[in-house]
C-alpha cells in the first residue's frame, strides 16, 4: 500500500476510535457531516473483533460473543495501543481476551485461524484488523476505496500512542491525515452548523464514555480553540453505570431464585447480565421504563424484569455525583469558576442518560448551558460528536500535501501567546462614581487579535474620555440575610435541606479594574452618539486602538509598544 | 466576531484634560502565557496560513517553541510511592474490615488528608501493577487477593459516606496525647498541636483553631478552648458494626444484632465525647499560657490596686495638709486679730489716758486763767459756768482735736493768752455747728 496520497486522490473520512465505540463520517460536498452506519446498520460501531472458526467477526456481531466465546473475543483496547504492558490497565477485559505482554507491548493469544490454534496477536495488529473493518464499511458505503482519515485520540495521548496508531492505520490503508482530540472535535462539531455563531466563550465537554471519563476545559476565542486544562478519570465510567443495573438485577434474579445462587459468580451469566444491562440503560435514555429480558441467564432459568428511569437514577446517584465533581474539579484546575463557563458540551454515549446531563445543570449556574439530548433538542447526538468534528477537519485539509499539514501544526504555528488579563473600555454606570470595566477582548484570546466594540455616549454628546485598561474577573459573593426562622406549624421533622437550599449564597461574575493601558479623548460628539473602539493587539503585546464617532470623520488613533524580542511575526 | 455592544456610557472628559493628539500612552499589557493552540477548524488554517508565511520549521525549532508552553494534561507518575509491606501482600480480601486501606493503596502518609484525586492516582498505580494479568503474565501464581483488597479499598475510599466511617476508626492517623513530663519538657506546642490537628479531621467545622504558641493572645487561646469544648464532630461508628445477617429467613436475629449494633455506637460516641473531653482538659491543665494570662492578670490587678492605694494615700496626705494650712492660716488670722485687738485697746487706752491727761490740761488751763474772770478771786458761779464750758467743749472735742487744743494750752500761764484760745476754739465748734449759741457763754 503506498505511504503517501497524492492529495487529489485522497478519499478522506473523519473516524472515531474509541475503547468501546468507533464510528466513521464523511463530509458531503455541502459540507455537511454526515455518519456512517455499516453493514449491520450501526453508526456507534463496537470496538471489538471475535474470531469463531476463523471468521473474523466485527462490532455488534462480535459483542455477541462476549457471552459465547470470551476468550476469542478482543474489547476494549484503544488504550493499550502504544503502551507497555506495565502500563495498561487490563480492567475492562476482565470478560474478553485478556492482554499480554509481548515484547515492549501488548498482544492477546486468541484463536483466529479456522485452525484453531492459538496466536499471539498484537495490539498494533488487532488496531489495524478494526480500522480495516471501518475502513470497508466506509469505502462500501461511499463507493470508493477510502485512503486517508483524520482520527480523534483523547487529550492525553502520548505521541508514542498516536504514533502506534499511525502505523495501525497505515497498515490497514489509511493515512492519517491528522490526529485532533476528541473534546476539541465535539467543539468543532457544533461550530461548523450552519446556524452556529462565532463567540468568544469557555466551553467545557464532559464526556462519560465507556471506560474512563475525559474532561476538557476549552477557550473558544473567535473559532480558534485553546485547552486550558484537562482531567482524565478511569473509576467514572459507563461500565460503572452498567454496574449499578447489574448488581440491581442480580439481586432481583436472587430474590425470585432463591436457591439459583449469583449469577454475577458464572462469567456467562455475567456477560449476558453485563450485555442486557447495557441494553437496558441504553433504553432508560429514552423511555421512562425498560424490559430486562435474558434466556436462561443462570442454570437454565429465564430471567425478566422491569425497571423504571426515576428507579435507575436513584441506585446510579453516586456515580453521577461523581461524574459532576470531576467536571467542577476540571474547572477548578483551570483556575476558572462555574461562572466562567459558558457552555458544557455532554459528550460521550452515556451523555443520553437525562440525569446525567441534569445533574450538571443543578451543579452549574443556569447562565451554564448544558448540552445534551435531554436539554437541547438541538443537541448534536453526543456518540457521534468526535466522529462529526474529524469528518469535518479532513474535509478542510484533505487538499493538502501532509508535509503541509504537519508543518502547519508545527509548534511554531501552534505555541502563541494568549492575554492573561481582559482588556476593556472603562464606562460610568448608574450607581458607581468611577468606571466599571467592560470587556472588549477576553482573556486567553490568543495573540494576535482584532475585536472592536461600540460603546454609548452620555445623553448630550460632547467630550468624552475612553480609558483602555486590563480588567480582572472577580466572584463578588454575597450571603443572603438570614431569613427568620419560620414558624414550623406542623411536620416537625421536615427535611432541614429544603432551608439550606433557600440560604444559598448569590454568586455573581463581576469585573476588577486592573492596570491603566490608555487614554483618548474623542471631543463634540452628537446628541446620542456611539463611539466604535477597535482594539489590535500583536503577538508582542503590542496595542493599536482606534477610537472614532460611529458615522463621524476622523478619530483618534493611539499606540501601545509591546515587548522587544518577542515573536511578532504573525 | 461580532462587536461587542456596551450599553454603559462613556464618562465625560474632566475639564483640563490634555494629550498630544488626544492620546496618552499609560500603561503596557502584562506578561502573556504561552499556549498551544488546537490545530482544527476553519480559523485555525487561516491563523497557520498568517503565521507561517510558507516557512519550514525544523524539530529545533519545535523544541524551542515549546520551551515555554503552558502544560495541560498531568504527569501520570504521581507522587506517590511507598514500599508495599509484604506482609500487607498476603492479606485476604475477606478480612477487609481490618485492612489498612490507605496502606493497601500506598497513601499511609496522607491517610484523611488523601485527596480524591490522589486517591485515584493510587489506585489506578496500583491496578496497573497487582492486576492479576500482570501476575499471570509474569508468571506468578493466579492470586488475585491483594488486588481484591485495592478494589476493596478504592471501594471505601472513594466513597464519601464510607471512607468517612473508616476514618473515623482509622487509629494509624491518631496522635497519641503526650504525657505531662513530655508536655512539660518545652515541647508542648508541638506534640499537642500535633494530637489536636488529627483531632480536628473529625470536625463539622471547618477550619479548626490551631493550638497555637507561646505568643497567641489570650483572645486566640479562648477561641481555641471555646472551640474545643463545644467540638461538633462528625465521627461515627458503624464500621466497627457486627455483621447483619443479610438473609431475611432469621429476621429476629437480624432485628437484634441491628439493635446491638445501634448502641454500640451510640456508646462509643459518647465515649469519645468523653475522651476528646478529657483531652481538652489535660491540654487545658498542662497549658502555661493559662497561668501566664492568671498571673498577668493579677499582676495587672495588683498593680490597679497599689495605684489605686497610692493615689488614696496622696489625696489623704494632701487633704491633711491643707487642713494644716488652713488651720496654720487660722491661727494666725486670730492671733493678729487678738494682736491687733489689743493694740487698739492700748491705743484707746493711751488715747484715753492722754485725753485725760489733756482734759486735765485743759482744766488746769482754766484755772491758770482764773477761770476767765480776770484779776481777783472768781466768784464761785464764775468757776461753776467756767469749768461747765470747758467740760461742754471738751465733750465737743475728739481726741485729736483735744490734743490739739492741749498743744495749744501747754506752757501757757497767761490767762490772756488762754482765754484768747479757748474763745477762738470756741468760735470755731460754733462754725462747725459743733455749739449752738448760747452754749458756752462765759467764753463768747
Ligand atoms: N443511548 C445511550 N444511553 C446511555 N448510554 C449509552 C447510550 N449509548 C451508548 N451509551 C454508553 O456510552 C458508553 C460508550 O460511549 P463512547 O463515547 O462510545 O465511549 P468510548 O469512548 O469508551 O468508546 C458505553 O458505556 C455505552 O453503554
Amino acid at each position: 500500500m503506498s505511504a503517501q496520497q497524492n492529495p487529489a486522490q485522497r478519499v478522506a473520512i473523519g473516524i472515531s476510535f474509541g475503547n468501546s465505540y468507533s464510528s466513521i463520517a464523511f463530509t458531503s460536498g455541502e459540507g455537511r457531516a454526515e455518519v456512517i452506519a455499516n453493514e449491520d446498520g450501526d453508526r456507534q460501531i463496537p470496538s471489538i473483533l471475535s474470531y469463531v472458526s476463523g471468521e473474523e467477526l466485527h462490532g455488534t456481531q462480535a459483542k455477541a460473543q462476549l457471552v459465547r466465546n470470551p476468550r476469542n473475543t478482543v474489547a476494549y483496547f484503544r488504550d493499550f495501543l502504544g503502551q507497555e504492558f506495565k502500563s495498561i490497565d487490563p480492567s475492562p477485559c476482565h470478560q474478553s481476551a485478556h492482554p499480554v505482554p509481548q515484547e515492549s507491548t501488548v498482544a492477546f493469544n486468541i484463536r483466529d485461524t479456522p485452525e484453531e490454534k492459538e496466536n499471539t496477536v498484537t495490539i498494533s495488529e488487532i488496531t489495524t484488523r478494526h480500522l480495516k473493518r471501518l475502513r470497508n464499511s466506509a469505502s462500501d458505503y461511499l463507493g470508493k476505496s477510502v485512503n486517508s482519515a483524520v482520527i480523534t485520540v483523547p487529550t492525553n495521548f502520548s505521541d508514542a500512542q498516536k504514533e502506534a496508531l499511525n502505523k495501525a492505520a497505515k497498515e490497514a490503508g489509511i493515512e492519517v491525515l491528522q490526529f485532533i482530540n476528541e473534546p476539541v472535535a465535539a467543539v468543532l462539531a457544533y461550530d461548523a452548523r450552519p446556524d452556529a455563531k462565532l463567540a468568544d466563550k469557555i466551553v467545557v465537554v464532559a464526556d462519560l464514555g465507556g471506560t474512563r471519563s475525559d474532561i476538557a476545559v476549552i477557550a473558544s476565542r473567535g473559532g480558534i480553540y485553546t485547552l486550558l486544562a484537562t482531567h482524565h478519570d478511569y473509576e467514572v465510567s459507563g461500565f460503572q453505570l452498567d454496574q449499578v443495573l447489574i448488581d440491581y438485577f442480580a439481586k432481583e434474579f436472587m430474590k425470585k431464585n432463591k436457591s439459583a445462587g449469583d449469577p454475577r459468580e458464572n462469567e456467562r451469566a455475567l456477560a449476558k447480565l453485563k450485555l442486557e444491562s447495557e441494553a437496558v440503560k441504553k433504553a432508560l435514555s429514552i423511555g421512562t421504563s425498560a424490559a430486562f429480558s435474558v434466556e436462561s441467564l443462570l442454570n437454565g432459568i429465564d430471567f425478566t424484569a422491569t425497571i423504571n428511569r426515576s428507579r435507575y437514577e436513584l441506585l446510579a446517584i453516586k456515580q453521577i455525583a461523581a461524574f459532576t465533581r470531576l467536571v467542577a474539579h476540571a474547572v477548578e484546575k483551570a483556575q476558572l469558576d462555574p461562572l466562567d463557563v459558558s457552555e458544557i458540551i455532554v459528550a460521550g454515549g452515556n451523555a443520553h442518560t437525562p440525569k446525567v446531563a441534569s445533574a450538571l445543570s443543578a451543579a452549574f449556574p443556569e447562565t451554564t448551558k448544558v448540552i445534551a439530548p435531554s436539554t437541547s433538542p438541538t443537541a448534536i447526538n453526543p456518540s457521534e460528536l468526535a466522529v462529526r468534528g474529524a469528518a469535518i477537519q479532513a474535509s478542510l485539509i484533505q487538499e493538502f500535501e501532509l508535509e503541509d499539514i504537519e508543518q502547519s501544526t508545527h509548534p511554531m504555528v501552534t505555541v502563541t501567546p494568549h492575554l492573561s488579563h481582559a482588556v476593556g473600555v472603562l464606562c460610568i454606570s448608574g450607581e458607581e462614581s468611577h468606571g466599571i470595566f467592560h470587556p472588549i477582548v477576553d482573556a486567553e484570546t490568543p495573540l494576535p487579535v482584532r475585536r472592536s466594540a461600540i460603546i454609548a455616549t452620555p445623553k448630550e454628546g460632547g467630550d468624552v474620555l475612553i480609558k483602555l485598561a486590563e480588567g480582572a474577573r472577580h466572584i463578588k459573593v454575597t450571603k443572603p440575610e438570614p431569613k427568620p426562622k419560620e414558624e414550623k406549624e406542623k411536620d416537625e421533622d421536615d427535611s432541614d435541606e429544603d432551608e439550606d437550599e433557600s440560604e444559598e449564597e448569590i454568586r455573581e461574575k463581576t469585573w476588577k479594574v486592573g492596570k491603566i493601558l490608555s487614554e483618548a479623548a474623542l471631543r463634540g460628539l452628537q446628541k446620542g452618539a456611539k463611539v466604535e473602539v477597535q482594539v489590535n493587539i500583536g503577538a508582542d503585546l503590542s496595542v493599536n486602538a482606534i477610537f472614532r464617532e460611529v458615522g463621524g470623520k476622523g478619530g483618534v488613533r493611539g499606540i501601545l509598544q509591546g515587548q522587544k524580542g518577542v515573536n511578532g511575526s504573525a | 466576531m461580532d462587536t461587542v455592544q456596551i450599553a454603559l456610557p462613556l464618562p465625560v472628559l474632566p475639564e483640563g484634560w490634555a494629550g498630544e493628539k488626544d492620546f496618552k500612552a499609560i500603561g503596557s499589557l502584562s506578561q502573556a502565557t504561552d499556549r498551544n493552540i488546537e490545530p482544527v477548524g476553519p480559523h485555525f488554517l487561516a491563523h497557520a496560513r498568517r503565521k507561517r508565511h510558507k516557512r519550514t520549521f525544523s524539530e529545533d525549532d519545535r523544541i524551542q517553541a515549546q520551551a515555554n508552553v503552558k502544560k495541560v494534561e498531568d504527569d501520570d507518575a504521581g507522587e506517590i510511592s511507598e514500599p508495599e509491606d509484604p506482609l500487607l501482600l498476603q492479606r485476604e480480601a475477606k478480612d477487609w474490615k481490618t485492612q489498612d486501606h490507605y496502606a493497601v493503596l500506598g497513601l499511609s502518609r496522607y491517610r484523611y488528608k488523601a485527596t480524591e484525586d490522589q486517591i485515584k492516582r493510587a489506585h489506578r498505580k496500583k491496578v496497573l501493577k497487582h492486576h492479576p494479568d500482570k501476575k499471570a503474565a509474569a508468571g506468578q501464581a493466579q492470586d488475585d487477593q491483594f488486588f481484591k483488597c485495592i478494589q476493596k479499598a478504592a471501594e471505601v475510599l472513594l466513597d464519601p459516606v464510607k471512607r468517612r466511617q473508616f476514618d473515623s476508626v482509622d487509629e494509624a492517623a491518631d496522635v497519641e496525647p503526650p504525657t505531662k513530663k513530655e508536655s512539660q519538657k518545652g515541647n508542648f506546642y508541638k506534640l499537642w498541636g500535633k494530637v489536636f490537628e488529627s483531632e480536628a479531621r473529625f470536625s463539622n467545622k471547618q477550619p479548626v483553631p490551631k493550638l497555637g504558641n507561646e505568643n497567641s493572645t489570650k483572645a486566640e487561646v479562648e477561641e481555641f478552648y471555646n472551640f474545643w469544648y463545644n467540638f461538633d464532630s462528625w465521627r461515627t461508628f458503624e464500621y466497627l458494626d457486627e455483621d447483619v445477617p443479610d438473609d431475611n429467613e432469621n429476621r429476629d436475629q437480624k432485628r437484634h444484632v441491628e439493635r446491638k449494633n445501634q448502641n454500640a455506637r451510640r456508646k462509643k460516641k459518647t465515649e469519645d465525647t468523653a475522651r476528646l473531653r478529657k483531652l481538652v482538659d489535660d491540654c487545658l491543665s498542662l497549658d502555661v499560657r493559662i497561668k501566664k494570662f492568671q498571673q498577668e492578670e493579677r499582676a495587672q490587678k495588683n498593680k490597679r490596686r497599689t495605684e489605686k492605694e497610692a493615689e488614696q494615700k496622696r489625696l489623704a496626705e494632701e487633704a491633711a495638709k491643707k487642713k494644716e494650712e488652713e488651720a496654720r492660716i487660722q491661727a494666725e488670722k486670730e492671733a493678729a486679730e487678738k494682736a491687733a485687738k489689743a493694740d487698739s485697746k492700748k491705743a484707746k487706752e493711751a488715747a484715753k489716758n492722754a485725753a485725760k491727761k489733756n482734759k486735765r490740761v485743759v482744766r488746769a488751763a482754766v484755772k491758770e486763767a482764773n477761770y476767765f474772770h480776770g484779776a481777783g478771786d472768781a466768784p464761785a458761779a464764775q468757776i461753776d459756768s467756767a469749768l461747765n464750758d470747758v467740760d461742754l467743749i471738751i465733750t465737743k472735742l475728739d481726741n485729736e482735736e483735744l490734743a490739739t487744743l492741749t498743744g495749744k494750752l501747754n506752757g501757757k500761764t497767761d490767762a490772756g493768752e488762754i482765754t484768747t484760745i479757748f474763745q477762738e476754739e470756741v468760735k470755731r465748734l460754733l462754725g462747725a455747728g459743733k455749739l449752738k449759741d448760747g452754749e458756752a457763754k462765759s467764753l463768747s
